[in-house]
């Protein structure tokens, strides 16, 4: 049985700031938590209600343009709104949520008790939270929303606010935000990879590892050599628009082309940081509702990690219209014809899994079914970009917004469901109830096509997107009536999910330990785990170790159950499960003896500290910058001194 | 970023479990991986604001220029305490590592005190920078010149924070032998922005053109 | 079983097919001016032959890909007792392979003409060129003939198949920060789209086969009216082209002053309008056909169909609703300018109201000086 260590020791005459928070339930432990499970749950919360913010955005939008001339909104709101849109969608929900299944998901996939560091991982939640709710309150402080677009291109963004480019604060606001917000993903990425370098259980090698912890390894290096960049793109843009430099102003004989490049450089990669969660997610759930294990693991790892490395040499793509040369073009058009390999191999290696498998369509499976179709056809819009003169008539254009939103709605978003429907019976002991669940795909999938599929086609026949209005006769009325309906389907289908989990989360039915009768460690633990996750740690053997304890291969390769596993057909088992195999709950230890960290206000109180930082900034309030200057280093100071655990 | 600078005693100990299995750590501890990580982060951050400067160099713009302004041997007086100030770390960690705590205060309280002596450097060299016309925002050199070099001042000026935090300790005797790592720690951070310094001072001052 | 499920992935190809191609049709059949699907010159010709094979070899991998989700989901599917422990596959490196090299091979076909198609449209054009400079601003297209000494706006007139060499400038004495934001260029029936970088000489070509008119809109976000960003390519037969040159070349048809030096005065009552009591002379030039100016060059206004970015038809109802509130029908950021008096060193963007917001010290308009307005600039062919 694991203890606790001794390089925790009680420091004879420490500093008493702050009474320690010893509460791990009630209202106020939410504030001090640093168990990765909460955390993640805080994470998937916040996420998912930006994730509302920003779908509620764009059904703004899509009601503008639902008929031509729309009145709905001023040009203004318009284009606050589709900035917000993108903003949020990106920064405050896809990342984060990844975020939050890695969160929840990686230690108990390595066999680990928590993230290596639980404080830093804290401090990641609340800066996120804090970064979010600074970037919103630019609706109602500093004039304006962010309206420059979710790339915000210089020099529309770094012109200085009293030179008319654009009113307000807006791109004062974007720009700190998420400087804010990468801090906080920089923070996540660290610990991410730090927990899954050093923490896997003994005998979890590399290739022993779950593909999603895979891909959330590699989205944690993309997250952390990405983050950078931007950061100081975005500080450049700060300095231009508040301190007179002259990073991105023509004029001053600055090239606008700087930014472009600094910002794809970590925009592209973001794509891959966005996408690759899902990925992983879909690895999980197709081999365990085929019961057959992923059709050749190591091809989708190392693809996997191809498009990490190839992913930083595409991102002139997102810029074949600038006039970079011919030469330049075509390198960057191959580069990421390139990449196109590794991807349409995972595809294969997914398809391959379901081959000859027996196939639950649970809600879990339906959506990562459908990821493969919508990601695909993402895919081949995709390709249809790298032939770069067609590009030209396309880029800008809603044929742009039909493809990136095949792939990251199609594809994240689609792997995201299937994550929750996948793992949520792990989190609450419950299942989310299946006929719900299936409305919800459905409904999502028509929705979804029926508001992106015609966008290919308006983009063809030559509508720009961010475009507030569009004249009539120019044939895009209907396509784009069809697009508006579309949105709605898709509400009433979130809708149903967000129903789906309030109810089922206290009278779902009870699902038991192993209800997917699945392959990795996080099934091994009860449901919902305990705050220590492991009882013991375990000792893994194989690739797939839990379904080795249940299952081993006759000579023609047929799965055959073990005998100490219960041989009762899955679909026939009872509710509640039977906890599955050896691992099962009874033999859990009641974990004392176990010592975890404590809980801490400290995270909480130097992510306070970035948002007053932030409006001192925005507002070149200078007297504000000690006070924040103060709680962080307040903050951190007394974070440094607190020992992990409290004895 | 800064967060990185409270980076707590190993808390690997969460997950030591007592078998015989094959290991899976990295053999390093998880902060001395995290402080890695973190100067791996950084290093494109600098890497950015380098590559604007080069970007623009030689860009037609109004004077003055850098080369009008630069005052070599000064600047490579502060630069050269700079690099002492690594070998003062280097000192202080190894007094920390055979526990001679006395010698760990003196050289813990060097490094800073060589960190603050290149900062007042910088700010009187950017002094007097501005005094003969070249500004952050005269030309495309100014803004990326001051920039690049005044965000690694805030590295340095944070590590200086960071430096007297554990001589406050140390002072207190409260940093024992058994927190070398801490140290460390903090001297990994030092060194890069060292070495960080020694990449601007030669691109940015010495191959001016 | 099996010839259902041969008969369902029937079923889902047709129908991927069909809808694709039905709603390529359609959008090929569409004439709207403005469709990327029905070139109407070389260039975008040659993106055409270009795009259309790609994508349908793309529909192809989608409905196969989409086909095999399908079929494999309902043809493995769950049966308790037969099928619920499958042979664990682990991996077939043949496959692997496989699946590697054969989208590798199509990619590798597809990118050759890709690569000669845009070197091909990146090549200086030669021979009997037209020059044209191109500025963008927020929000509008500024036209420039140099060898010609014309400048115009909203409608780039062009000679029918004779090849135009597209100069894209986003910087301009005439703007108050010397450049503008980043626009891009396109005229959809004609060629792709080429961002108008401030800094950069980015150049295109266009050419027409026919005679005719082809819409173009800004297609980089640039800023609140981004939207309304349109102008159009009008192609004429040659020698209509030389006249219509000649034309422009020309002062305006109804002279804005009378006089010389000291004692130049309005010609006449609008005039008198539009130079002394609400100056519109401070943005616009509607004398001189030769020079930039921060508004449209209005010399030969009557001369265009569309104005205000093309957004409008140039009828007199909507000029006068124009001259009197021109944010009302385009947004604008132009509340600062007449404070300021004239286009106000980079404080704002766009056309003011002159009835609506008037700063103190400052005429409103009425509708019946809208009208005088209106009625002289409709004279200016």
């Amino acid at each position: 049985m694991t203890t606790v260590s001794d390089t925790v020791r009680a420091p004879a005459r420490r500093l008493r700031v702050l009474r320690r928070p010893r509460a791990t339930t009630g209202f106020w432990s939410w504030f001090t938590t640093i168990d990765h499970k909460k955390i993640g749950i805080m994470y998937g919360t916040t996420a998912l209600t930006f994730f509302v913010i920003g779908g509620v955005e764009a059904l703004l939008l899509r009601l503008q343009l639902a008929g031509p001339n729309g009145t709905l909104l001023t040009a203004a709101q318009y284009n606050e709104l589709f900035t917000m849109h993108g903003t949020t969608m990106i920064f405050l929900m896809g990342m984060p949520l990844a975020v939050a299944f890695g969160n929840y998901l990686i230690p108990l996939q390595i066999g680990a008790r928590d993230v290596a560091f639980p404080r830093l991982n804290a401090f990641g939640y609340w800066g996120f939270l804090m970064g979010g709710l600074f970037i919103y309150s630019s609706f109602f402080i500093g004039g304006s929303a962010p309206n420059g677009g979710w790339f915000g291109y210089t020099p529309l963004t770094s012109t200085p606010l009293g030179r008319g480019f654009l009113p307000g604060h807006g791109a004062d606001f974007w720009a700190v935000g998420i400087v804010m917000l990468g801090i906080a993903s920089t923070t996540s990425a660290i610990n991410f990879i730090v927990t899954v370098l050093q923490l896997r259980a003994p005998g979890m090698t590399f290739m022993r590892m779950p593909v999603f912890t895979w891909m959330m390894l590699v989205t944690a290096f993309l997250t952390l050599f990405a983050m950078p960049i931007v950061t100081a793109a975005l500080i450049m843009v700060y300095f231009d628009r508040n301190m007179g430099t002259n990073f991105f102003q023509p004029a001053a004989g600055a090239d606008p082309l700087l930014y472009q490049n600094l910002f794809w450089l970590f925009g592209h990669p973001e794509v891959y940081i966005l996408i690759l969660p899902g990925m992983g997610i879909v690895s999980e759930v197709l081999p365990v509702f085929s019961r057959k294990p992923l059709f050749g693991y190591p091809v989708v790892v190392f693809s996997g990690i191809a498009i990490g490395f190839i992913g930083w040499g595409v991102w002139a793509h997102h810029m074949f219209a600038t006039g970079l040369g011919p030469v330049a073009i075509s390198a960057f058009a191959l580069s990421t014809m390139i990449i196109a390999v590794p991807t349409g191999v995972k595809i294969f290696n997914w398809l391959a899994t379901v081959w000859r498998g027996a196939v639950r369509l649970k809600t879990a499976m339906l959506f990562a079914l459908g990821f493969i179709a919508m990601f695909t056809l993402g895919g081949l819009s995709g390709v249809l970009h790298s032939v770069v003169p067609a590009d030209t008539q396309q880029t800008d254009t809603y044929f742009v917004v039909a493809h990136f939103h095949y792939v990251l709605f199609g594809g994240l978003v689609f792997g995201l469901f299937s994550g929750f429907y996948y793992w949520f019976p792990k989190l609450y002991g419950r299942f989310l109830d299946e006929r719900l669940g299936k409305f919800n795909f459905w409904t999502m999938l028509l929705g979804f096509n029926l508001t992106f599929f015609p966008m290919h086609f308006v983009g063809l026949l030559g509508m720009p997107r961010r475009t507030y209005r569009y004249d009539t006769g120019l044939g895009w009325d209907f396509l784009n009536q069809l697009e508006t309906i579309g949105a709605f389907v898709i509400a009433l289908s979130v809708l149903a999910f967000i129903v789906n989990v309030m109810v089922s989360r206290r009278h779902g039915q009870v699902s038991g330990d192993d209800p997917w009768d699945a392959r990795t460690l996080e099934w091994t633990t009860p449901s919902p785990p305990p705050m220590y996750n492991f009882a013991e740690i375990p000792q893994v053997e194989a690739r797939d170790d839990f379904w080795h304890h249940k299952y081993t291969e006759d000579e023609t390769g047929h799965a055959v159950r073990l005998p100490s596993g219960a041989a009762v057909a899955v679909e026939e088992r009872p509710a509640g499960g039977d906890g599955g195999g050896e691992h099962g709950g009874e033999e859990h230890g009641d974990g004392h003896g176990i010592h975890m960290p404590s809980p801490s206000y400290f995270p909480f109180v130097v992510a306070l500290g970035l948002p007053i930082l932030g409006y001192a900034a925005v507002f070149q309030a200078v007297w504000l910058v000690p006070i924040g200057a103060l709680v962080l280093l307040f903050g951190m100071y007394a974070w440094g001194i607190e020992p992990q655990t409290e004895p | 970023m800064t967060t990185d600078q409270v980076a707590v005693p190993s808390e690997h100990d969460v997950v030591e479990a007592g078998h015989d299995a094959p290991a899976t750590g990295m053999g390093v501890s998880n902060t001395k991986l995290a402080m890695w990580l973190f100067l791996s982060s950084d290093c494109l951050f600098f890497g950015a604001f380098i590559s604007a400067y080069l970007f623009y160099r030689g860009r037609p713009q109004p004077g003055p220029h850098p080369v009008d302004v630069y005052n070599i041997p000064f600047t490579s007086v502060t630069s050269f305490i700079l690099l002492m100030s690594s070998l003062t770390m280097v000192l202080a960690l190894a007094a920390i590592m055979r526990g001679d705590y006395r010698r760990l205060r003196v050289w813990l309280l060097a490094t800073a005190l060589f960190g603050a002596t290149f900062i007042g450097g910088q700010v009187f060299e950017f002094t007097e920078f501005y005094r003969q016309g070249f500004t952050l925002s005269k030309n495309l050199s100014g803004s990326t010149f001051f920039v690049l070099t005044g965000l690694h001042g805030a590295h340095v000026t944070a590590g200086i924070i960071w430096l007297l935090s554990l001589w406050g300790l140390a002072v207190q005797g409260r940093l024992t032998s058994r927190d070398s790592e801490r140290v460390e720690i903090a001297g990994l951070y030092w060194h890069f922005v060292d070495v960080v310094w020694i990449v601007i001072f030669t691109v940015v001052y010495l191959i001016p053109k | 079983m099996r010839r259902f499920t041969s008969r369902s992935k029937r079923w889902v190809g047709l129908a991927v097919v069909l809808g694709a191609g039905l709603l390529l049709a359609a959008c090929s059949a569409e004439n709207n001016g403005q469709n990327s699907l029905k070139p109407k010159g070389p260039a975008a010709q040659k993106i055409d032959n270009l795009f259309t094979p790609i994508f349908f070899i793309s529909v192809a991998v989608g409905v196969l890909v989409l086909g095999a989700v399908v079929v494999f989901a309902v043809r493995f599917r769950y049966r308790a007792g037969k099928n619920e422990n499958p042979k664990q596959i682990h991996g077939s490196t043949p496959l692997e392979i496989g699946w590697t090299i054969v989208p590798a091979l199509i990619l590798a076909v597809i990118a050759v003409p890709t690569i000669i198609t845009i070197f091909d449209l990146h090549k200086e054009p030669t021979g009997d060129v037209l020059n044209v400079t191109v500025v963008g601003k927020q929000w509008w297209w500024e036209f420039k003939y140099p060898k010609e000494k014309v400048v115009t706006a909203d409608e780039l007139v062009i000679p029918a198949g004779r090849t135009v060499r597209v100069n894209l400038q986003a910087c301009d004495e005439s703007l108050p920060n010397k450049c503008n934001v980043i626009h891009s260029f396109w005229v959809p029936e004609l060629n792709g789209k080429t961002d108008v970088v401030p800094g950069r000489n980015n150049f295109t070509t266009i050419e027409a086969d026919k005679p005719g008119t082809y819409l173009g809109q800004c297609a980089e976000y640039c800023g609140l009216s981004h939207a309304n960003m349109r102008f159009r390519v009008i192609a004429k037969e040659p020698s209509e082209f030389d006249r219509w040159v000649g034309e422009q070349q020309q002062g305006p048809a109804v002279p804005l002053q009378v006089g010389t030096g000291a004692d130049t005065k309005p010609a006449g009552p609008a005039q008198d309008l539009i130079s002394t009591k609400f100056q519109c002379t401070n943005c616009h030039s509607l004398s001189d056909s030769k020079v930039s100016s921060y508004g449209p060059n209005l010399t030969h206004l009557a001369s265009r169909t569309t104005f205000a970015s093309g957004y409008y038809e140039l009828t007199r109802d909507k000029l006068v609703e124009w001259v009197h509130n021109a944010p009302g029908l385009i947004p604008m950021q132009s509340k600062a300018c007449r404070e300021a008096g004239e286009p106000a060193a980079g404080k704002c963007v766009g056309m003011p109201s002159f009835s609506r917001d008037t700063p103190a010290g400052q005429p409103t308009m009425t509708e019946q000086e809208a009208g005088q307005i209106a009625d002289y600039l409709l004279q200016l062919k």
